[in-house]
């Protein structure tokens, strides 16, 4: 019989969302701040492919001359992006939830799968899965990005105090290009997740807010699913 | 919704009955959520300025501040290199400089709560001289690594007393109960100066520079004495000191004025 099958807990659903604004809030202070020493760029044989950023793009979001505040945001906001994120994993950690998306030894074999399926090369419909294989990758990739963030930042916040983290990272230096790279991973991630949001359906994206999926007759529960799986 | 072919027609409709009622209650959270967000936004931005920062947002450095200072351990050193990676850093800020200082008569005008001294150029030198080579951060986000050569700001706070209360000659770090809390540093012409907290300006890295880089220093970088304190921001790092103040009061900082964090420490 065709029913409402619970997929993302309230807890879930919440740390989500409320990253949203969170991780908003970093990266548009975190680019206040790295427009007064903007010096990355993209070179082939030494020609210049792509200065980040150029200056019409600073402009149309008002950021230049505004470090000072940045830097205020920046550094209020780091609490409630650590915080939420320590919740979730310890929330998914104990709830159980993990098992659903951290990595198995099928994970990259089906990870393929789905690339091939989404470029229309594999026909066959994927097997029923909470999470596949490439979400399995992205969700847990995307979390480890967060850690990335926090210890990075914290390497160029207090490099002195945590100097050794610092010198794990690579230098001062190194550890800001570092936290830059894993900025632009999470506007590559915005994008991809949501085309695939898209892609997915109104009662997939549905399910992100009110919790529940409809699930038509035949199909097994996730918990079922992914436990044959396994 | 389509319908699924095996299920009766009232099923149905109670199933997509139940979905609408959930989905509306989603989206009205979602909405309330969203509004709240956008009102707590509004509400920040309206708030009144405390030295250019919307004033929530000086209280959270304020609160960053506390924890990094009780936080502090003044046995972590700022990581140091070999001499020859040492780079000549650019000239950043001119303020408080002034070019035409007349060397002879410059005094370091060091205060305390016990008395006021000034020094001469050779009393600094006098004092054990120091070298280290470690990187100046500036708080725009760029890094060079620099050889120091100088005075340690503890030795002259032993030498003069004028870091305690109590005005006593010696070590200041085995009389903590007697320490003034801030530093203030100011130019001679006063056009820049800094707050520092005792424990970051008593850092052992903390040296009153006349030397950089194995050379003498340069006007634009702040001779005849400039302020190195790798464990600061390059903004805390005065060039041309004229006063050292220990103080009970937490010093005005020119760039705090402007919108930045007061302490601004590593």
């Amino acid at each position: 019989m065709a029913r409402l099958e619970p997929k993302h807990s309230l807890a879930t659903r919440l740390f989500h969302w409320a990253n949203v604004p969170i991780l908003a809030v970093m990266i548009w202070s975190g680019l206040l701040i790295y427009w007064a020493n903007d010096v990355y760029e993209i070179r082939w044989q030494g020609r210049l492919l792509f200065h980040f950023f150029p200056d019409w793009f600073y402009n149309a979001l008002k950021m230049p001359g505004r470090l000072g505040e940045g830097l205020s945001w920046h550094f209020t906001f780091m609490w409630l992006f650590a915080i939420n994120g320590l919740l979730y994993v310890l929330y998914t950690t104990m709830s159980g939830e993990w098992r659903h998306l951290v990595p198995n030894c099928q994970t990259f074999a089906e990870a393929w799968q789905v690339v091939l399926h989404d470029l229309h090369l594999r026909r066959t419909p994927l097997p029923r899965r909470k999470f596949n294989g490439a979400q399995r990758l992205a969700y847990s990739g995307v979390i480890a990005m967060g850690a990335g963030s926090l210890l990075t930042g914290l390497a160029i916040y207090k490099p002195v105090q945590f100097a050794w983290l610092t010198s794990l990272l690579g230098g001062y230096p190194a550890a800001r290009f570092e936290h830059f790279v894993l900025t632009i991973l999470y506007g590559v991630f915005f994008v991809v997740h949501i085309v695939q949001v898209i892609k997915a359906g109104w009662n997939n994206a549905r399910s992100m807010i009110i919790g529940v999926e409809l699930t038509q007759d035949g199909e097994a529960s996730y918990e079922q699913a992914d436990v044959v799986a396994r | 919704m389509n319908k699924p072919m095996s299920l009766p027609d009232d099923q149905y409709r109670e199933l997509n009955q139940q979905l609408r009622r959930m989905t509306r209650r989603g989206f009205a959270w979602g909405g309330a959520a969203i509004l709240s967000g956008f009102a707590a936004w509004k509400w920040l931005g309206s708030r009144s300025e405390e030295e250019m920062l919307r004033w929530p947002l000086r209280r959270a450095l304020e609160l960053d501040e506390k924890l990094a200072r009780a936080t502090f351990n003044p046995a972590r050193k700022s990581r140091e290199f070999l001499p020859r990676s040492a780079r000549m850093p650019r000239v950043n800020g001119r303020y408080g400089i002034d070019p035409n200082l007349e060397r002879k008569s410059w005094r370091l005008q060091i205060a305390g709560s016990s008395g006021a001294l000034a020094w001469t150029l050779d009393q600094v030198k006098a004092l054990p001289r120091f070298e280290i080579t470690t990187e100046l951060r500036c708080i725009e986000g760029w890094s060079e690594i620099v050889t120091w050569g100088g005075a340690r700001l503890v030795d002259l706070a032993s030498a003069t007393g004028l870091a305690l209360r109590t005005g006593q000659v010696g070590d200041p770090m085995t009389h903590t109960a007697d320490l003034l809390p801030y530093v203030s540093l100011t130019t001679p012409n006063a056009g820049y100066y800094v707050g520092l907290d005792i424990a970051s300006a008593l850092h052992s890295q903390t040296l009153l520079c006349y030397e950089m880089n194995g050379e003498p220093l340069t006007i634009l970088h702040g001779a005849p004495l400039r302020l190195a304190i790798p464990v600061k921001y390059g903004i805390k790092n005065l060039k041309q000191i004229g006063t050292i103040v220990f103080t009970d009061s937490r010093p005005a900082d020119y760039w705090t004025s402007k919108g930045y964090d007061w302490y601004a420490g590593f």
